[in-house]
């Protein structure tokens, strides 16, 4: 194999295994933050608004690690700095 | 596939280029001062008033509202830097209804530029609160040792800022994108309504991360102590 399909067939399969891996533990992460925000607020309806409120930034902090992975594997497939150097 | 708006080029001269992200990013601006001169052209404070002002009372209302309750006190200085934050991502974001329209945010430019907004706007904001000496010293607020992990967190929070708006709203781009390959009836509609959803969580979840990294700075410890002490004495009346 030369040094183009070499890179292009990492690049390719490392892109999916960002994602894959990379999507699992947030995925984990925010089930169990919704669930016990759920259990909170019904054990707690007054303070339903402060717990949702305090869920929405936590979920968005766990998610940025997702979007990390889905950035990284976007990055390897449209915008390859290693492609454009065998390329070119 | 241009999952971002800046592979649009409307007109490109020397090195200017005048891409999708900038040409969207005026119109919505367009749309928010016209919406803002119609709502607020005869303002009245008696018991009718009009529509317009009745809807932007709402938004209004509701932003200073959440933030009332996040930093524990009602200013208007920071009201309208977040205010307008959030109003320039949620209708960038909402206005994806329209034909050949891509959001701007969808742009890492345009999210960058939003985030770094924010990270000049900590420090003029603290500085402002607490002085040059009283801003800089919650650096080194636990212990010195932690001056490194507080500089630190300070460029990775707006580095997550922006990429998570970016990301968030590229991926329903993008999504949209490859669902009109393969399964082109109706399917691409409900990812659409979901990225509008997914677009106003995050322009929420962008002011309210910018609402809370400004209340960090401007956050003096003797307030602190007053709100525990408050909220204490409220807890012994409960009890």
């Amino acid at each position: 194999m030369d040094s183009v399909t070499i890179v292009a067939a990492v690049s390719i399969a490392v892109a999916g295994f960002t994602i894959m891996i990379g999507s699992i533990a947030p995925a984990l992460g925010e089930a169990k933050a919704l669930a016990q925000a759920l259990s909170s607020m019904a054990q707690q309806p007054d303070e339903a608004n402060r717990i949702s409120r305090t869920l929405f930034i936590g979920l968005a902090m766990i998610e940025s690690t997702a979007i990390y992975a889905f950035v990284i594997s976007i990055i390897l497939i449209f915008v390859n700095p290693f492609w454009t150097h065998v390329i070119g | 596939m241009n999952p971002t708006p800046d592979g649009i080029v409307f007109w490109t001269s020397g090195f200017i280029t005048l891409n999708g992200t900038i040409v969207f990013t005026w119109f919505v601006m367009v749309v928010l001062v016209a919406i803002s001169v119609l709502a607020s052209r005869n303002l009245s404070s008696g018991k009718k008033i009009s529509r317009w002002q009745n809807a932007l009372e709402v938004i209004v209302g509701t932003v200073r509202k959440q933030m009332k309750e996040m930093l524990g006190r009602d200013d208007l200085r920071y009201l309208s830097f977040v205010g307008a934050l959030f109003l320039f991502i949620s209708l960038s974001n909402l206005l994806a209804v329209l034909p050949f329209y891509e959001p701007p945010t969808g742009s890492f430019s345009m999210a960058a530029a939003l985030a770094v907004t924010v990270f000049f706007a900590v420090p003029v904001f603290g500085v402002a609160e607490k002085g040059v000496g009283g801003y800089l010293r919650h650096y080194i607020e636990p212990s010195p040792l932690m001056l490194p992990f507080n500089i630190i967190s300070e460029l990775s929070r707006t580095l997550s800022l922006a990429v998570r708006l970016f990301g968030n709203i590229m991926s329903g781009t993008m999504i949209v994108g490859v669902l009109l390959s393969i399964a082109p009836i109706l399917v691409p509609l409900i990812m659409e309504a979901l990225g509008l959803l997914i677009g106003q969580i995050q322009a929420y979840i962008f002011a309210a991360l910018a609402t809370v990294y400004i209340g960090s700075a401007i956050r003096s410890r003797a307030a602190q102590e007053r709100k525990n002490r408050q909220k204490t004495s409220k807890g012994e009346d409960n009890g």
